[in-house]
Protein backbone atom coordinates (compact mmCIF):
# COMPACT_ATOMS: atom_id res chain seq x y z
CA UNK A 1 0.00 0.00 0.00
CA UNK A 2 1.11 3.53 -0.69
CA UNK A 3 2.36 5.49 2.26
CA UNK A 4 -0.30 7.67 3.86
CA UNK A 5 1.81 10.77 3.44
CA UNK A 6 1.76 10.73 -0.32
CA UNK A 7 -1.97 10.10 -0.56
CA UNK A 8 -4.08 13.02 -1.71
CA UNK A 9 -7.24 11.00 -1.25
CA UNK A 10 -7.63 8.04 1.02
CA UNK A 11 -10.64 5.79 1.47
CA UNK A 12 -10.40 3.23 4.26
CA UNK A 13 -13.04 0.58 4.79
CA UNK A 14 -15.62 2.82 3.18
CA UNK A 15 -19.18 1.60 2.90
CA UNK A 16 -22.33 3.44 1.94
CA UNK A 17 -25.64 1.66 2.15
CA UNK A 18 -29.20 2.88 1.96
CA UNK A 19 -32.12 1.60 3.94
CA UNK A 20 -34.91 0.00 1.93
CA UNK A 21 -37.08 3.08 2.43
CA UNK A 22 -34.81 5.67 0.86
CA UNK A 23 -32.71 3.39 -1.31
CA UNK A 24 -31.49 5.78 -3.96
CA UNK A 25 -28.06 5.15 -5.39
CA UNK A 26 -25.82 2.15 -5.64
CA UNK A 27 -24.33 1.00 -2.36
CA UNK A 28 -20.63 0.33 -1.87
CA UNK A 29 -18.86 -1.93 0.59
CA UNK A 30 -15.40 -2.13 2.13
CA UNK A 31 -13.63 0.12 -0.34
CA UNK A 32 -9.95 0.81 0.29
CA UNK A 33 -8.32 3.22 -2.11
CA UNK A 34 -5.37 5.58 -2.02
CA UNK A 35 -4.92 8.21 -4.69
CA UNK A 36 -1.53 9.91 -4.88
CA UNK A 37 -1.22 13.65 -5.34
CA UNK A 38 -1.20 14.49 -9.02
CA UNK A 39 -2.40 11.04 -10.02
CA UNK A 40 -5.12 10.42 -12.60
CA UNK A 41 -7.34 7.60 -11.38
CA UNK A 42 -10.28 6.20 -13.31
CA UNK A 43 -13.14 4.45 -11.52
CA UNK A 44 -14.51 1.99 -14.04
CA UNK A 45 -17.54 -0.22 -13.82
CA UNK A 46 -21.02 -1.01 -15.09
CA UNK A 47 -24.04 0.91 -13.84
CA UNK A 48 -24.86 0.07 -10.26
CA UNK A 49 -21.27 -0.52 -9.14
CA UNK A 50 -21.31 2.61 -6.99
CA UNK A 51 -18.62 4.54 -8.84
CA UNK A 52 -20.65 7.74 -8.70
CA UNK A 53 -21.44 7.02 -5.07
CA UNK A 54 -17.71 6.91 -4.32
CA UNK A 55 -17.20 10.18 -6.15
CA UNK A 56 -19.99 11.82 -4.15
CA UNK A 57 -18.36 10.61 -0.94
CA UNK A 58 -15.05 12.19 -1.95
CA UNK A 59 -16.88 15.35 -3.05
CA UNK A 60 -18.57 15.57 0.33
CA UNK A 61 -22.03 15.54 -1.23
CA UNK A 62 -22.73 12.31 0.63
CA UNK A 63 -21.28 10.54 3.65
CA UNK A 64 -20.16 6.95 4.24
CA UNK A 65 -22.13 4.77 6.62
CA UNK A 66 -18.85 3.11 7.67
CA UNK A 67 -15.20 3.90 7.15
CA UNK A 68 -13.40 7.15 6.54
CA UNK A 69 -12.83 9.37 3.53
CA UNK A 70 -9.88 11.72 3.76
CA UNK A 71 -8.69 14.34 1.35
CA UNK A 72 -5.32 15.90 2.08
CA UNK A 73 -5.23 14.02 5.43
CA UNK A 74 -8.39 15.80 6.59
CA UNK A 75 -11.66 13.96 7.00
CA UNK A 76 -14.28 15.01 4.44
CA UNK A 77 -17.03 16.87 6.27
CA UNK A 78 -18.77 18.30 3.21
CA UNK A 79 -17.99 19.99 -0.07
CA UNK A 80 -14.79 22.02 0.03
CA UNK A 81 -12.80 24.42 -2.12
CA UNK A 82 -10.01 21.83 -2.38
CA UNK A 83 -12.26 19.60 -4.54
CA UNK A 84 -14.38 20.56 -7.52
CA UNK A 85 -16.74 18.35 -9.45
CA UNK A 86 -17.65 18.01 -13.12
CA UNK A 87 -20.78 16.16 -14.14
CA UNK A 88 -22.05 14.48 -17.29
CA UNK A 89 -24.13 17.59 -17.85
CA UNK A 90 -22.11 20.77 -17.70
CA UNK A 91 -24.48 22.19 -15.05
CA UNK A 92 -23.57 25.67 -16.25
CA UNK A 93 -26.34 27.96 -15.08
CA UNK A 94 -28.49 29.13 -18.00
CA UNK A 95 -29.30 32.49 -16.40
CA UNK A 96 -25.61 33.48 -16.43
CA UNK A 97 -23.13 34.07 -19.22
CA UNK A 98 -20.11 31.80 -19.52
CA UNK A 99 -17.93 34.36 -17.77
CA UNK A 100 -20.41 34.74 -14.92
CA UNK A 101 -20.60 30.97 -14.60
CA UNK A 102 -16.85 30.60 -14.32
CA UNK A 103 -16.72 33.51 -11.87
CA UNK A 104 -19.40 31.93 -9.69
CA UNK A 105 -17.21 29.85 -7.33
CA UNK A 106 -14.79 32.76 -6.86
CA UNK A 107 -17.61 35.15 -6.01
CA UNK A 108 -18.95 32.70 -3.46
CA UNK A 109 -15.49 32.54 -1.93
CA UNK A 110 -15.39 36.33 -1.67
CA UNK A 111 -12.46 36.84 -4.03
CA UNK A 112 -11.94 40.56 -4.88
CA UNK A 113 -13.50 41.64 -8.16
CA UNK A 114 -10.29 42.50 -10.03
CA UNK A 115 -8.78 39.15 -9.14
CA UNK A 116 -11.96 37.34 -10.19
CA UNK A 117 -11.69 38.91 -13.61
CA UNK A 118 -8.08 37.94 -14.22
CA UNK A 119 -8.52 34.41 -12.91
CA UNK A 120 -11.66 33.85 -14.99
CA UNK A 121 -9.85 35.11 -18.08
CA UNK A 122 -6.98 32.76 -17.37
CA UNK A 123 -9.27 29.77 -16.88
CA UNK A 124 -11.19 30.54 -20.08
CA UNK A 125 -7.94 30.86 -22.03
CA UNK A 126 -6.81 27.53 -20.66
CA UNK A 127 -9.84 25.81 -22.21
CA UNK A 128 -9.81 27.97 -25.37
CA UNK A 129 -13.13 29.66 -24.67
CA UNK A 130 -11.95 33.20 -24.02
CA UNK A 131 -13.59 34.45 -27.20
CA UNK A 132 -16.97 33.16 -25.99
CA UNK A 133 -16.72 34.62 -22.50
CA UNK A 134 -19.86 36.72 -22.78
CA UNK A 135 -22.00 34.19 -24.62
CA UNK A 136 -25.17 32.89 -23.00
CA UNK A 137 -24.84 29.23 -22.13
CA UNK A 138 -27.49 27.98 -24.57
CA UNK A 139 -25.48 29.26 -27.54
CA UNK A 140 -22.56 26.94 -26.71
CA UNK A 141 -22.21 23.42 -28.10
CA UNK A 142 -22.03 20.39 -25.84
CA UNK A 143 -18.25 20.21 -26.05
CA UNK A 144 -17.91 23.94 -25.36
CA UNK A 145 -20.16 23.62 -22.34
CA UNK A 146 -18.01 20.85 -20.92
CA UNK A 147 -14.92 22.96 -21.50
CA UNK A 148 -16.74 25.77 -19.71
CA UNK A 149 -17.50 23.42 -16.85
CA UNK A 150 -13.82 22.46 -16.78
CA UNK A 151 -12.87 26.14 -16.58
CA UNK A 152 -15.31 26.61 -13.72
CA UNK A 153 -13.84 23.59 -11.94
CA UNK A 154 -10.28 24.86 -12.41
CA UNK A 155 -10.78 28.53 -11.63
CA UNK A 156 -10.72 28.10 -7.86
CA UNK A 157 -7.45 26.15 -8.21
CA UNK A 158 -8.50 23.03 -6.27
CA UNK A 159 -6.01 20.28 -5.54
CA UNK A 160 -8.46 17.65 -6.71
CA UNK A 161 -10.71 17.43 -9.73
CA UNK A 162 -13.61 14.98 -9.49
CA UNK A 163 -15.22 14.01 -12.78
CA UNK A 164 -18.44 12.02 -13.13
CA UNK A 165 -18.59 10.74 -16.73
CA UNK A 166 -17.97 14.25 -17.99
CA UNK A 167 -17.73 13.30 -21.66
CA UNK A 168 -20.37 10.57 -21.81
CA UNK A 169 -22.95 12.80 -23.51
CA UNK A 170 -20.59 14.08 -26.22
CA UNK A 171 -20.23 12.75 -29.75
CA UNK A 172 -17.16 10.63 -30.48
CA UNK A 173 -15.15 13.31 -32.30
CA UNK A 174 -15.74 15.95 -29.63
CA UNK A 175 -14.93 13.41 -26.95
CA UNK A 176 -11.61 12.65 -28.60
CA UNK A 177 -10.74 16.34 -28.61
CA UNK A 178 -11.76 16.60 -24.96
CA UNK A 179 -9.41 13.75 -23.97
CA UNK A 180 -6.53 15.74 -25.39
CA UNK A 181 -7.70 18.96 -23.72
CA UNK A 182 -8.14 17.30 -20.35
CA UNK A 183 -4.78 15.55 -20.54
CA UNK A 184 -3.06 18.82 -21.44
CA UNK A 185 -4.79 20.76 -18.66
CA UNK A 186 -4.06 18.02 -16.16
CA UNK A 187 -0.37 17.95 -17.07
CA UNK A 188 -0.18 21.73 -16.91
CA UNK A 189 -1.96 22.08 -13.55
CA UNK A 190 -0.82 18.88 -11.78
CA UNK A 191 -4.24 18.23 -10.31
CA UNK A 192 -5.23 14.99 -8.68
CA UNK A 193 -8.03 13.60 -10.82
CA UNK A 194 -10.66 11.01 -9.99
CA UNK A 195 -12.53 10.20 -13.16
CA UNK A 196 -15.66 8.05 -13.19
CA UNK A 197 -16.50 6.22 -16.40
CA UNK A 198 -18.13 3.10 -17.79
CA UNK A 199 -16.01 3.32 -20.93
CA UNK A 200 -13.00 0.98 -20.92
CA UNK A 201 -11.09 2.79 -23.68
CA UNK A 202 -11.65 6.11 -21.98
CA UNK A 203 -10.27 4.73 -18.72
CA UNK A 204 -7.18 3.24 -20.39
CA UNK A 205 -6.63 6.33 -22.48
CA UNK A 206 -6.68 8.76 -19.56
CA UNK A 207 -5.83 6.97 -16.34
CA UNK A 208 -2.55 6.37 -14.56
CA UNK A 209 -4.49 3.67 -12.80
CA UNK A 210 -7.84 2.06 -13.48
CA UNK A 211 -9.97 0.92 -10.58
CA UNK A 212 -12.22 -1.84 -11.89
CA UNK A 213 -15.33 -2.09 -9.77
CA UNK A 214 -17.79 -4.89 -9.15
CA UNK A 215 -21.50 -4.68 -8.48
CA UNK A 216 -23.86 -5.74 -5.72
CA UNK A 217 -22.43 -4.71 -3.52
CA UNK A 218 -20.27 -2.10 -5.22
CA UNK A 219 -16.64 -2.80 -4.40
CA UNK A 220 -13.14 -2.62 -5.85
CA UNK A 221 -12.47 -5.68 -7.97
CA UNK A 222 -9.04 -4.90 -9.31
CA UNK A 223 -6.49 -2.10 -9.59
CA UNK A 224 -4.75 -1.90 -12.95
CA UNK A 225 -1.70 0.26 -13.59
CA UNK A 226 -1.65 1.90 -17.00
CA UNK A 227 2.05 2.30 -17.57
CA UNK A 228 1.90 3.67 -21.12
CA UNK A 229 3.44 6.86 -22.54
CA UNK A 230 1.20 9.87 -23.10
CA UNK A 231 -0.52 11.07 -25.10
CA UNK A 232 -2.09 7.72 -25.92
CA UNK A 233 -3.54 7.62 -29.39
CA UNK A 234 -6.88 5.94 -29.90
CA UNK A 235 -5.29 3.28 -32.13
CA UNK A 236 -2.30 2.64 -29.83
CA UNK A 237 -1.62 -1.09 -29.88
CA UNK A 238 -0.53 -1.41 -26.25
CA UNK A 239 -3.47 0.63 -25.10
CA UNK A 240 -5.79 -1.64 -27.04
CA UNK A 241 -4.22 -4.72 -25.50
CA UNK A 242 -4.62 -3.31 -22.04
CA UNK A 243 -8.20 -2.31 -22.83
CA UNK A 244 -8.87 -5.94 -23.73
CA UNK A 245 -7.44 -7.05 -20.39
CA UNK A 246 -9.62 -4.57 -18.55
CA UNK A 247 -12.63 -5.55 -20.63
CA UNK A 248 -12.13 -9.17 -19.55
CA UNK A 249 -12.18 -8.08 -15.94
CA UNK A 250 -15.43 -6.27 -16.58
CA UNK A 251 -17.16 -8.79 -18.77
CA UNK A 252 -18.79 -10.97 -16.19
CA UNK A 253 -19.72 -7.89 -14.15
CA UNK A 254 -21.50 -6.43 -17.13
CA UNK A 255 -23.26 -9.62 -18.08
CA UNK A 256 -24.42 -9.98 -14.50
CA UNK A 257 -25.98 -6.55 -14.67
CA UNK A 258 -27.51 -7.37 -18.04
CA UNK A 259 -29.07 -10.54 -16.68
CA UNK A 260 -30.58 -8.66 -13.79
CA UNK A 261 -31.87 -5.86 -15.93
CA UNK A 262 -33.13 -7.95 -18.83
CA UNK A 263 -35.11 -10.65 -17.08
CA UNK A 264 -32.80 -13.70 -17.16
CA UNK A 265 -33.44 -14.89 -20.74
CA UNK A 266 -30.48 -13.05 -22.21
CA UNK A 267 -26.76 -13.34 -21.78
CA UNK A 268 -24.38 -10.85 -23.18
CA UNK A 269 -21.64 -11.94 -25.54
CA UNK A 270 -22.79 -15.53 -25.71
CA UNK A 271 -22.63 -15.59 -29.49
CA UNK A 272 -22.36 -12.11 -30.88
CA UNK A 273 -23.19 -12.04 -34.56
CA UNK A 274 -23.40 -15.81 -34.80
CA UNK A 275 -25.42 -17.03 -37.78
CA UNK A 276 -29.01 -17.87 -37.05
CA UNK A 277 -28.95 -15.87 -33.83
CA UNK A 278 -32.30 -14.42 -33.03
CA UNK A 279 -32.56 -10.99 -31.49
CA UNK A 280 -33.24 -10.91 -27.78
CA UNK A 281 -33.10 -14.65 -27.12
CA UNK A 282 -29.50 -15.77 -27.18
CA UNK A 283 -27.66 -18.81 -25.97
CA UNK A 284 -28.77 -18.26 -22.42
CA UNK A 285 -31.96 -20.15 -23.04
CA UNK B 1 -69.49 59.65 -21.43
CA UNK B 2 -65.90 58.50 -21.30
CA UNK B 3 -64.82 61.79 -22.83
CA UNK B 4 -66.78 63.72 -20.23
CA UNK B 5 -65.18 61.81 -17.37
CA UNK B 6 -61.79 62.19 -18.99
CA UNK B 7 -62.36 65.95 -19.24
CA UNK B 8 -63.59 66.51 -15.70
CA UNK B 9 -60.76 64.36 -14.37
CA UNK B 10 -62.95 61.82 -12.57
CA UNK B 11 -61.67 59.01 -14.77
CA UNK B 12 -58.01 59.83 -14.27
CA UNK B 13 -58.53 60.26 -10.57
CA UNK B 14 -60.24 56.87 -10.37
CA UNK B 15 -57.50 55.20 -12.39
CA UNK B 16 -54.88 56.82 -10.20
CA UNK B 17 -56.54 55.66 -7.00
CA UNK B 18 -57.01 52.12 -8.32
CA UNK B 19 -53.47 51.78 -9.58
CA UNK B 20 -51.95 53.08 -6.38
CA UNK B 21 -53.84 50.43 -4.46
CA UNK B 22 -52.95 47.78 -7.00
CA UNK B 23 -49.25 48.61 -6.99
CA UNK B 24 -49.04 48.66 -3.22
CA UNK B 25 -51.15 45.54 -2.76
CA UNK B 26 -49.28 43.64 -5.46
CA UNK B 27 -45.89 44.56 -4.05
CA UNK B 28 -46.98 43.29 -0.66
CA UNK B 29 -48.34 40.11 -2.26
CA UNK B 30 -45.10 39.38 -4.04
CA UNK B 31 -43.09 40.02 -0.89
CA UNK B 32 -45.32 37.81 1.21
CA UNK B 33 -45.65 35.17 -1.49
CA UNK B 34 -41.89 34.94 -1.98
CA UNK B 35 -41.26 34.60 1.73
CA UNK B 36 -43.97 32.03 2.16
CA UNK B 37 -42.96 30.10 -0.96
CA UNK B 38 -39.28 29.94 -0.03
CA UNK B 39 -40.19 28.86 3.49
CA UNK B 40 -42.34 26.07 2.07
CA UNK B 41 -39.70 24.98 -0.44
CA UNK B 42 -36.93 25.12 2.16
CA UNK B 43 -38.62 23.17 4.91
CA UNK B 44 -40.77 20.08 4.66
CA UNK B 45 -42.28 20.87 8.04
CA UNK B 46 -43.43 24.28 6.83
CA UNK B 47 -44.83 22.81 3.64
CA UNK B 48 -46.73 20.11 5.47
CA UNK B 49 -48.09 22.68 7.90
CA UNK B 50 -48.89 25.54 5.54
CA UNK B 51 -49.40 23.77 2.21
CA UNK B 52 -52.98 22.57 2.82
CA UNK B 53 -53.94 25.93 4.31
CA UNK B 54 -52.49 27.84 1.36
CA UNK B 55 -54.18 25.67 -1.27
CA UNK B 56 -57.39 25.63 0.78
CA UNK B 57 -57.56 29.39 1.05
CA UNK B 58 -56.93 29.61 -2.70
CA UNK B 59 -60.41 28.13 -3.12
CA UNK B 60 -61.94 31.15 -1.41
CA UNK B 61 -62.82 33.94 -3.87
CA UNK B 62 -60.85 36.94 -2.75
CA UNK B 63 -63.85 39.25 -2.34
CA UNK B 64 -64.99 36.97 0.46
CA UNK B 65 -62.13 38.44 2.49
CA UNK B 66 -63.67 41.90 2.32
CA UNK B 67 -66.09 41.61 5.27
CA UNK B 68 -63.22 40.37 7.44
CA UNK B 69 -60.99 43.16 6.16
CA UNK B 70 -63.64 45.76 6.90
CA UNK B 71 -64.10 44.42 10.42
CA UNK B 72 -60.36 44.47 11.08
CA UNK B 73 -59.30 47.61 9.27
CA UNK B 74 -62.51 49.60 9.03
CA UNK B 75 -63.54 51.58 5.94
CA UNK B 76 -59.99 52.23 4.80
CA UNK B 77 -57.54 51.44 2.03
CA UNK B 78 -56.02 48.87 4.35
CA UNK B 79 -59.13 46.73 3.95
CA UNK B 80 -58.75 46.80 0.17
CA UNK B 81 -55.03 45.99 0.38
CA UNK B 82 -55.94 43.11 2.65
CA UNK B 83 -58.23 41.71 -0.05
CA UNK B 84 -55.61 42.15 -2.77
CA UNK B 85 -52.89 40.48 -0.75
CA UNK B 86 -55.03 37.51 0.19
CA UNK B 87 -56.25 37.26 -3.37
CA UNK B 88 -52.82 37.05 -4.96
CA UNK B 89 -50.06 36.29 -2.43
CA UNK B 90 -51.04 32.63 -2.10
CA UNK B 91 -50.71 32.08 -5.83
CA UNK B 92 -47.23 33.58 -5.75
CA UNK B 93 -46.33 31.35 -2.81
CA UNK B 94 -47.51 28.23 -4.60
CA UNK B 95 -45.57 29.05 -7.76
CA UNK B 96 -42.41 29.90 -5.81
CA UNK B 97 -42.65 26.64 -3.90
CA UNK B 98 -43.29 24.60 -7.04
CA UNK B 99 -40.61 26.47 -8.99
CA UNK B 100 -37.98 25.90 -6.33
CA UNK B 101 -38.79 22.22 -6.08
CA UNK B 102 -38.59 21.79 -9.85
CA UNK B 103 -35.07 23.19 -10.06
CA UNK B 104 -32.85 20.47 -11.59
CA UNK B 105 -31.10 18.75 -8.64
CA UNK B 106 -27.88 18.90 -10.63
CA UNK B 107 -27.77 22.70 -10.34
CA UNK B 108 -28.07 22.38 -6.59
CA UNK B 109 -25.41 19.69 -6.40
CA UNK B 110 -23.05 21.70 -8.58
CA UNK B 111 -23.64 24.82 -6.49
CA UNK B 112 -22.99 22.90 -3.30
CA UNK B 113 -19.66 21.61 -4.57
CA UNK B 114 -18.77 25.24 -5.27
CA UNK B 115 -19.49 26.15 -1.68
CA UNK B 116 -23.07 27.48 -1.84
CA UNK B 117 -25.48 26.67 0.95
CA UNK B 118 -28.41 28.12 2.85
CA UNK B 119 -29.45 31.65 1.94
CA UNK B 120 -26.70 32.00 -0.68
CA UNK B 121 -27.85 28.81 -2.38
CA UNK B 122 -31.40 30.17 -2.61
CA UNK B 123 -30.45 33.66 -3.68
CA UNK B 124 -27.80 32.75 -6.23
CA UNK B 125 -29.04 29.44 -7.61
CA UNK B 126 -32.47 28.14 -6.66
CA UNK B 127 -34.47 31.35 -7.10
CA UNK B 128 -32.78 32.32 -10.40
CA UNK B 129 -33.29 28.78 -11.70
CA UNK B 130 -36.94 28.87 -10.67
CA UNK B 131 -37.50 32.34 -12.11
CA UNK B 132 -39.42 31.29 -15.25
CA UNK B 133 -41.96 29.43 -13.14
CA UNK B 134 -42.08 32.17 -10.50
CA UNK B 135 -42.69 34.74 -13.22
CA UNK B 136 -45.68 32.78 -14.49
CA UNK B 137 -47.06 32.78 -10.97
CA UNK B 138 -46.43 36.49 -10.62
CA UNK B 139 -48.23 37.15 -13.87
CA UNK B 140 -51.27 35.21 -12.71
CA UNK B 141 -51.07 36.97 -9.38
CA UNK B 142 -51.19 40.32 -11.16
CA UNK B 143 -54.46 39.30 -12.81
CA UNK B 144 -55.79 38.01 -9.48
CA UNK B 145 -54.81 41.25 -7.77
CA UNK B 146 -56.58 43.30 -10.43
CA UNK B 147 -59.79 41.27 -10.03
CA UNK B 148 -59.65 41.39 -6.25
CA UNK B 149 -59.22 45.14 -6.40
CA UNK B 150 -62.19 45.67 -8.70
CA UNK B 151 -64.34 43.38 -6.59
CA UNK B 152 -63.42 45.18 -3.44
CA UNK B 153 -63.92 48.62 -4.95
CA UNK B 154 -67.36 47.66 -6.23
CA UNK B 155 -68.56 46.67 -2.79
CA UNK B 156 -66.86 49.33 -0.81
CA UNK B 157 -67.30 52.96 -1.84
CA UNK B 158 -64.01 54.82 -1.77
CA UNK B 159 -62.93 56.09 -5.17
CA UNK B 160 -61.26 53.96 -7.80
CA UNK B 161 -62.53 52.44 -11.02
CA UNK B 162 -64.76 49.95 -9.30
CA UNK B 163 -66.42 52.83 -7.54
CA UNK B 164 -66.92 54.64 -10.83
CA UNK B 165 -68.61 51.51 -12.15
CA UNK B 166 -70.88 51.34 -9.11
CA UNK B 167 -71.77 55.03 -9.47
CA UNK B 168 -72.83 54.32 -13.04
CA UNK B 169 -75.20 51.63 -11.81
CA UNK B 170 -76.68 53.90 -9.15
CA UNK B 171 -77.37 56.58 -11.75
CA UNK B 172 -78.82 54.05 -14.17
CA UNK B 173 -76.18 55.20 -16.63
CA UNK B 174 -75.62 52.23 -18.92
CA UNK B 175 -73.02 53.95 -21.15
CA UNK B 176 -70.91 54.78 -18.10
CA UNK B 177 -71.10 51.23 -16.81
CA UNK B 178 -70.03 49.74 -20.12
CA UNK B 179 -67.37 52.39 -20.69
CA UNK B 180 -65.77 51.78 -17.31
CA UNK B 181 -65.84 48.04 -17.93
CA UNK B 182 -63.99 48.59 -21.17
CA UNK B 183 -61.45 50.77 -19.38
CA UNK B 184 -60.94 48.04 -16.76
CA UNK B 185 -60.36 45.40 -19.43
CA UNK B 186 -57.97 47.57 -21.42
CA UNK B 187 -55.96 48.63 -18.39
CA UNK B 188 -55.78 45.04 -17.18
CA UNK B 189 -54.41 43.81 -20.49
CA UNK B 190 -52.06 46.72 -21.09
CA UNK B 191 -50.57 46.72 -17.60
CA UNK B 192 -49.93 43.00 -17.75
CA UNK B 193 -48.33 43.28 -21.16
CA UNK B 194 -46.14 46.20 -20.19
CA UNK B 195 -45.01 44.56 -16.99
CA UNK B 196 -44.47 41.00 -18.05
CA UNK B 197 -44.06 40.58 -21.78
CA UNK B 198 -40.79 42.43 -21.84
CA UNK B 199 -39.39 40.59 -18.84
CA UNK B 200 -40.46 37.20 -20.17
CA UNK B 201 -39.03 37.90 -23.60
CA UNK B 202 -35.68 38.85 -22.11
CA UNK B 203 -35.74 35.70 -20.01
CA UNK B 204 -36.49 33.54 -23.02
CA UNK B 205 -33.64 35.09 -24.98
CA UNK B 206 -31.21 34.56 -22.13
CA UNK B 207 -32.27 30.98 -21.45
CA UNK B 208 -32.56 30.17 -25.15
CA UNK B 209 -36.13 28.94 -24.99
Amino acid sequence: MTSRRGAAISLRGVGRTWSQADGRGAGVEAVDLEVRAGEFVCLLGPSGCGKSTLLNLIAGLDFPTVGAVEVGAARVEGPGPDRTVMFQDSALFPWLTLRQNVAFPLELAGVPRAEVRSRVDEALRMVHLFRFADAPVHTLSGGMRQRGALARALVSDPGTLLMDEPFAALDAQTRDVMYGELERVWQATKKTVVFVTHNVREAVRLGDRVVVMATRPGRVRKLIEVDLPRPRADADRNANLLAAVVMNELRDEISRVQREEADDAWTMGASPGAPGRRLGVGGGL
Amino acid sequence: MLARHARDGALWLAIGVSFRRLALGYAMSVGLGLTLGVAMAGSDAVRRGLGPIVTGLQALPSVCWLPLGLLWFGLSDAAILFVIVLGSALGVAISVDAGCRNVPPLYVRAARTMGASGVVLYRRVILPAALPEILTGMRLAWAFAWRSLMGAELLFVAGGLGHLLETGRELGDLPQVVAVMVVIVVLGIVSERVLFDWVERRLRVRWGR
